[in-house]
C-alpha cells in the first residue's frame, strides 16, 4: 500500500507492506537510522519519535497508521544546524554513554519542555520512565533535561 | 598524581590532560548519526533470521525446509546438516568447550539455534521461519542446577565422548586444612546459603552482524556488535578456517555491552555462512527475546558460605561451596587458568588468613554464557558472598555492620597485600573510604532516624558494602583467553603539523574512549585533546589486543597509551637535541615542549618537533625520521579499585515495595582521567545494583521454559527506581600503573547489589532473603515465608 507522511518537515510517499512498523519504515525506507529499535514488547522507548507533537514509541504503530501525520525524529531535533537545548544539555551534563537510548529519551524530553518549560526533577523522572537506559543510571539524563530547561534560548553550539 | 586543573586550557577550551571534558563522541549520537550495526546498509544486502528451539531438551527427528525454500523472497535456508558439510556445525567456546552453531542432534536449551534463513528483507526472513517444519522428540530437562548431578539426571552433553554426567569441573582455591582448623576452634561460626540468580546484561542494542564475503578477493568483512574485535577475528579464522589476514572485523558504535558482546554467537557465524552461500552481504540482528534467551547470561551461582569469628567480631576465616550453573555449553569468557573466573578473590577487603572455596560447575538445559553483566570475571558473585556473610555475622553478633567492617578492614600499611587465595592487592586505604561514605551519609543520624521510625512501626533500612575489585586482566604469563595473552597494543602517530592519531585495541561500548584516550596523550605530550584522533573498532586499522571487558580498557590499554606517548616524547627529545644543537642531557621537558636547561626561551614544542621529524633536519645517528611509536603493554599485575557504599531504603509493609531513598558511593579508582565520565560509569553501575537486588531474574520452569524472555518479564530499572546518586571519592594511585589509574567500569555493578540487599534486610530485621527482592519477595519475607528459589518458577 502507499503511504504519505511528513517527516521532519519533508513529505514522503512510499509503497509499504501494511504490516510494516513505523520504526522500520523510518530506518529502512527513509534511512533515518537515528531512531533505534530495542525490544519486542514496547517497553524500552529507544524508538520514541514525535507524532503531531506527541511522543510515541514508533514500534507500537504501523507506518500505515502514521500516514497523513507529522513525524519528528531525532534528525529533526536540531534547527538550521543548531543543536536543540536538549541536545546541548545532554552534551554538557554527560547524559549519554553508548548513545543508543539517547534519541528516544531526547524526543520525550523535548515534548516535556514544550509543555512544561521548567519541570522539577521528579516530573522529569516520571516523564522519562518509559525510556530505559542501561548506561547512565538516569542521574545525568535528569540533569541534562534540567540544563535544557535552564538554557531555553541558548544560541547553541553549531551542529 | 598529577591533576591538571592548574594548566591553561586548550584552544578549544578543553583540559590539556586530565579533567572534566565534554566527550568528543557525543555530537554524532546527539544528532542521530551514530553508526550502530543495524544502521549498516550495503547494496544488495540480504537479511537473516534464526529459527530457535521451543524445547529446552529435545532430539531433532527431522527438519523440512522445502516450504521455506519455496518462499519467493528466500535466498537460502541453512541447517546444521549443511554446516556439518562445511565443518561448521560446532564452534569452540571461550572456555575450550564446543557449542552447536546450528543443531544437528538435539537441542539443549530453549532458544537454541536450529536453522537460518536468508531472505530479501527482515519480514520475509521471519515469515520463512514459520514455514520450516521441525519434528522434535522432547527429553526430560535439567532445569535445576542442584539436580544436575543426580544419578538419574539426563546427560546433556552426549555429544562429548565418554560423558556420563553433567559435571563440567570441580575447582578449589585456598588452604582447606588450615581453614578447617580455624573453623573448628572458632567461637562463632555463621552459615548462610544464598543464590545469585541468573541475570542478563541486556544492553539496549541487541547483538547482530553484517557479513560480507567478497568472492573475488576472498576478503571477509564483518560489522558486528563486539567488545573484542581482534579476538573475534582470530576466532573466525580458527572456527571457519579462513585466512586471518583476509578477515576484517569492524565494531562500529556499540549500544552497550556489559559483557554481553564478548563471545561469538551462532548468529554471527550464520551471517558469514549466509554471505558465502549467497554471494551477498547478509545482516542478522537478533530481537530482544533472542537476546535475553540465548546470549550470554550472568551469575547463576548457588553459594553455601560460612564465616568464622571471635565473639567480639574479629573475622577469622571464610569458606564457601559453590554450585555454578553454566548452561548447556561451557561458554564462559575468562582467563583459561581460572575456570571460576576471579571468584577466589572472595575474601574481600578484610584481614584474615583462613579461606577456602570449592566451585563445582554443571551443565543444565539453559543458555550458555556465565561471565557477563559487568562482573569483572565473577568478582560480583565474590563480593556479594563476602558482604552478605559479614552482614550475617553482624546480625548474629548484634553488632553494627559499619563497626564490624571497620574492625576488620585491611589497614593501609598492609599494602601491597597478598590475600589467602593468592591475589596481590596493589594499594588501598580502606578505612578512609568507609569513613568518607559514612560522613556523606550522616551514618549516625541515619541510625537515630531508624530507631525513631521503628518505634513508629515503619521499616527503614541502612545497608553497607565494601568491595575490592581486581581489574585489568592481565599479566600474560598468567592470563589468556583461548591461548591469546591478555596484552594490548597501541600506536601513536604524529602528523607533520603536530596533530595525532592514536590507535587502540580496546572497544568502547559507551565508555568514551575517544575522549579519555585523547586526554591521556594530551597529559603526556601537551597536545590539545581536540588534536588527537582516537581510532578503534576496526581490526585493519588498529593493533592487536583483547578488547574491552573486565574493566580492562584503562588499566591495560590506558597504560599502553601513556607508554606509547612517552616513547614519542623520548624520540622527540633526540630530535630536539638536533634541532637545538645541544646534548640530550641538557634538555628539560615542560608540558608540550623540550627546552634547554637554564635557557627556557630556547626550546621546541612537540608540534615543531613533529614537523622537524618529517623535514630535512639532520637527525642524530640511529634516529629514523617521523614521529611515531608503537607498544604492547603487558600489565605486571591487576589493579585493585575499591569502594564503600551505603544504601538507605524505606519498605512499605503492606505491599513489600522497596523505595531506595539514598545511595552513597565512595569509589577509589586512583586518579580520574575524566571525572565526568568516571561518575557516569558509577551511576550506571549503581542502577545495575538496584536492578539485580530488586528486579532482575531469569527463572525457569520444570520444562526448562525461560520465564524472563522479554522486557515485560525481565525488568530493568527505570528513572523511577533510581535515586539521585550521591558520590564521593578517595584517591589511592596504583603503584605499578604508568599513570596510577585503576579502572572503574564495573566497580559499581560489583559493589552495589549487596548494599541494596543489606539495606532491605536491615529494614526487615531478618538475616537473609534471596535476590531479587521484588515486592512479592519482600512481602513473603515479612510474612516469614520467604521465596527460597527465585531462579525457579516452582518451589
Ligand atoms: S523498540 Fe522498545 S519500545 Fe519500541
Ligand atoms: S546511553 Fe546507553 S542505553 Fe542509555
Amino acid at each position: 500500500m502507499q503511504v504519505t507522511m511528513t517527516v521532519n518537515g519533508e513529505e514522503f510517499t512510499r509503497e509499504v507492506e501494511p504490516r510494516m512498523l513505523l520504526v522500520h519504515f523510518l530506518r529502512d525506507d527513509l534511512g533515518l537510522t537515528g531512531t533505534h529499535w530495542g525490544c519486542d514488547t514496547s517497553n524500552c522507548g529507544v524508538c520514541t519519535v514525535q507524532i503531531d507533537g506527541q511522543p510515541v514509541k514508533s514500534c507500537t504503530i504501523l507506518a500505515a497508521m502514521a500516514a497523513g501525520h507529522e513525524i519528528r525524529t531525532i534528525e529533526g531535533l536540531e534547527q538550521n544546524g543548531t543543536l536543540d537545548p536538549v541536545q546541548q544539555g545532554f552534551m554538557q551534563e554527560h547524559g549519554l554513554q553508548c548513545g543508543f537510548c539517547t534519541p528516544g529519551v531526547m524526543m520525550t524530553a523535548r515534548w516535556l519542555l514544550d509543555k512544561n518549560p521548567d519541570p522539577d526533577t521528579e516530573t522529569i523522572r516520571e516523564c522519562i520512565s518509559g525510556n530505559i537506559c542501561r548506561c547512565t543510571g538516569y542521574e545525568n539524563i535528569v540533569r541534562a533535561i534540567r540544563w535544557a530547561a535552564e538554557h531555553p534560548a541558548t544560541e547553541g553550539a553549531s551542529a | 598524581m598529577t591533576v591538571t586543573e592548574d594548566r591553561p586550557l586548550s584552544p578549544a577550551g578543553n583540559p590539556m590532560g586530565f579533567g572534566r571534558m565534554i566527550r568528543k563522541e557525543d555530537v554524532r549520537f546527539l544528532r542521530g548519526k551514530g553508526n550502530f550495526v543495524d544502521d549498516v546498509n550495503l547494496p544488495g544486502m540480504l537479511h537473516g533470521a534464526v529459527l530457535r528451539s521451543p524445547y529446552a531438551h529435545a532430539r531433532i527427528v527431522s527438519i523440512d525446509t522445502s516450504a521455506a525454500e519455496a518462499h519467493p523472497k528466500v535466498k537460502a535456508v541453512i541447517t546444521g546438516k549443511i554446516l556439518e558439510g562445511l565443518k561448521l556445525a560446532w564452534m569452540p567456546t571461550l572456555s575450550m568447550d564446543v557449542q552447536s552453531v546450528l543443531c544437528t542432534d538435539k537441542v539443549r536449551f530453549q532458544g537454541q539455534e536450529v536453522a537460518f534463513v536468508v531472505a530479501e528483507d527482515r519480514y520475509a526472513a521471519r515469515d520463512a521461519l514459520e514455514l520450516i517444519e521441525v519434528e522434535y522428540e522432547p527429553l526430560p530437562t535439567v532445569y535445576d542446577a542442584r539436580k544436575a548431578l543426580d544419578a538419574d539426571a539426563p546427560i546433556i552433553r552426549d555429544d562429548l565422548e565418554g560423558r556420563t554426567d553433567n559435571k563440567i569441573y570441580d575447582w578449589e582455591a585456598g588452604d582447606k586444612a588450615k581453614c578447617d582448623e580455624v573453623f573448628a576452634s572458632a567461637e562463632v561460626v555463621v552459615k548462610q546459603s544464598m543464590i545469585y540468580p541468573r541475570v542478563h546484561p541486556a544492553p539496549m542494542e541487541t547483538c547482530g552482524a553484517v557479513a560480507s564475503m567478497d568472492k573475488v578477493t576472498g576478503q571477509l568483512t564483518i560489522w558486528t556488535t563486539t567488545q573484542a574485535p581482534h579476538a573475534h577475528r582470530t576466532l573466525y579464522a580458527l572456527v571457519a578456517g579462513l585466512p586471518e589476514h583476509k578477515i576484517r572485523v569492524i565494531s562500529p558504535d556499540i549500544g552497550g555491552g556489559f559483557g554481553n558482546k564478548v563471545g561469538i554467537y551462532p548468529g554471527y557465524v550464520c551471517a558469514i555462512v549466509g554471505s558465502i552461500v549467497t554471494g551477498k552481504p547478509v545482516k542478522w540482528m537478533e530481537d530482544r527475546s533472542e537476546n535475553l534467551m540465548s546470549t550470554s547470561f550472568a551469575r547463576d551461582y548457588h553459594m553455601d558460605g560460612e564465616i568464622a569469628a571471635t565473639k567480639d567480631g574479629k573475622i577469622l576465616g571464610l569458606r564457601v561451596n559453590v554450585l555454578a550453573d553454566h548452561g548447556a555449553f561451557n561458554g564462559v569468557a575468562q582467563p583459561t587458568k581460572y575456570p571460576a573466573g576471579f571468584f577466589h578473590i572472595f575474601t574481600g577487603s578484610y584481614d584474615y588468613s583462613a579461606a577456602h572455596c570449592n566451585v563445582r560447575a554443571v551443565y543444565t538445559n539453559k543458555a550458555p554464557g556465565g561471565v557477563a553483566y559487568a562482573c569483572s570475571f565473577r568478582i560480583t558473585e565474590a563480593v556479594y558472598l563476602v558482604e552478605r556473610m559479614v552482614d550475617c555475622l553482624a546480625f548474629e553478633l548484634k553488632m553494627d555492620p559499619a563497626e564490624l567492617r571497620m574492625k576488620n578492614l585491611l589497614r593501609p600499611e598492609q599494602f601491597p597485600y597478598t590475600t589467602p587465595t593468592g591475589w596481590e592487592y596493589d594499594s588501598g586505604d580502606y578505612p578512609r573510604a568507609l569513613k568518607e561514605a559514612m560522613r556523606i551519609a550522616g551514618y549516625d543520624d541515619l541510625r537515630k532516624e531508624q530507631v525513631a521510625k521503628r518505634a513508629n512501626g515503619e521499616m527503614m533500612g541502612i545497608g553497607l558494602s565494601f568491595f575490592t575489585e581486581g581489574v585489568g586482566a592481565g599479566p600474560r604469563k598468567h592470563m589468556d583467553i583461548l591461548g591469546l595473552g591478555m596484552a594490548d597494543g597501541c600506536e601513536l602517530r604524529l602528523h607533520p603539523t603536530g596533530k595525532a592519531q592514536l590507535r587502540i585495541s580496546v572497544q568502547s561500548q559507551g565508555q568514551g574512549h575517544e575522549t579519555t584516550f585523547a586526554q591521556i596523550v594530551a597529559q603526556e605530550l601537551g597536545i590539545p585533546p581536540e588534536d588527537i584522533e582516537v581510532i578503534h573498532g576496526d581490526t585493519d586499522n588498529t593493533p592487536f589486543g583483547l578488547g574491552t571487558y573486565g574493566s580492562r580498557s584503562t588499566p591495560v590499554s590506558g597504560a599502553a597509551a601513556a607508554v606509547v606517548a612517552r616513547r614519542v616524547k623520548d624520540k622527540a627529545k633526540l630530535i630536539a637535541s638536533a634541532a637545538l644543537e645541544c646534548s640530550v642531557d641538557d634538555l628539560e621537558w615542560e608540558q608540550g615542549r623540550w627546552f634547554v636547561k637554564g635557557d627556557p626561551e630556547k626550546g621546541k614544542t612537540i608540534q615543531e618537533l613533529a614537523f622537524a621529524a618529517h623535514g630535512n633536519l639532520e637527525l642524530p645517528e640511529g634516529v629514523e625520521g617521523h614521529l611515531d611509536a608503537s607498544v604492547v603493554y603487558d600489565p605486571p599485575n591487576l589493579t585493585y579499585p575499591f569502594g564503600a557504599y551505603i544504601c538507605v531504603v524505606d519498605v512499605d509493609k503492606g505491599t513489600g515495595h522497596v523505595k531506595v531513598r539514598r545511595f552513597i558511593a565512595v569509589d577509589d579508582c586512583g586518579p580520574r582521567i575524566n571525572p565526568m565520565i568516571v561518575e557516569g560509569q558509577i551511576h550506571g553501575g549503581l542502577a545495575d545494583g538496584i536492578g539485580m537486588a530488586l528486579m532482575e531474574v531469569m527463572a525457569f520452569d520444570e520444562n526448562g521454559n525461560h520465564l524472563g524472555g522479554s522486557f515485560m518479564d525481565y525488568l530493568l530499572p527505570t528513572s523511577m527506581e533510581c535515586p539521585s546518586w550521591e558520590l564521593g571519592e578517595t584517591v589511592t594511585p596504583s603503584p605499578h600503573h604508568p599513570i596510577g589509574v585503576k579502572g572503574v567500569g564495573e566497580s559499581a555493578t560489583v559493589g552495589s547489589p549487596p548494599a541494596v540487599v543489606n539495606a532491605v534486610l536491615d529494614a526487615l530485621q531478618i538475616r537473609h532473603a534471596e535476590m531479587p527482592l521484588t515486592p512479592a519477595a519482600v512481602w513473603r519475607a515479612i510474612q516469614d515465608n520467604p521465596i527460597s528459589r527465585p531462579d525457579l518458577a516452582i518451589e
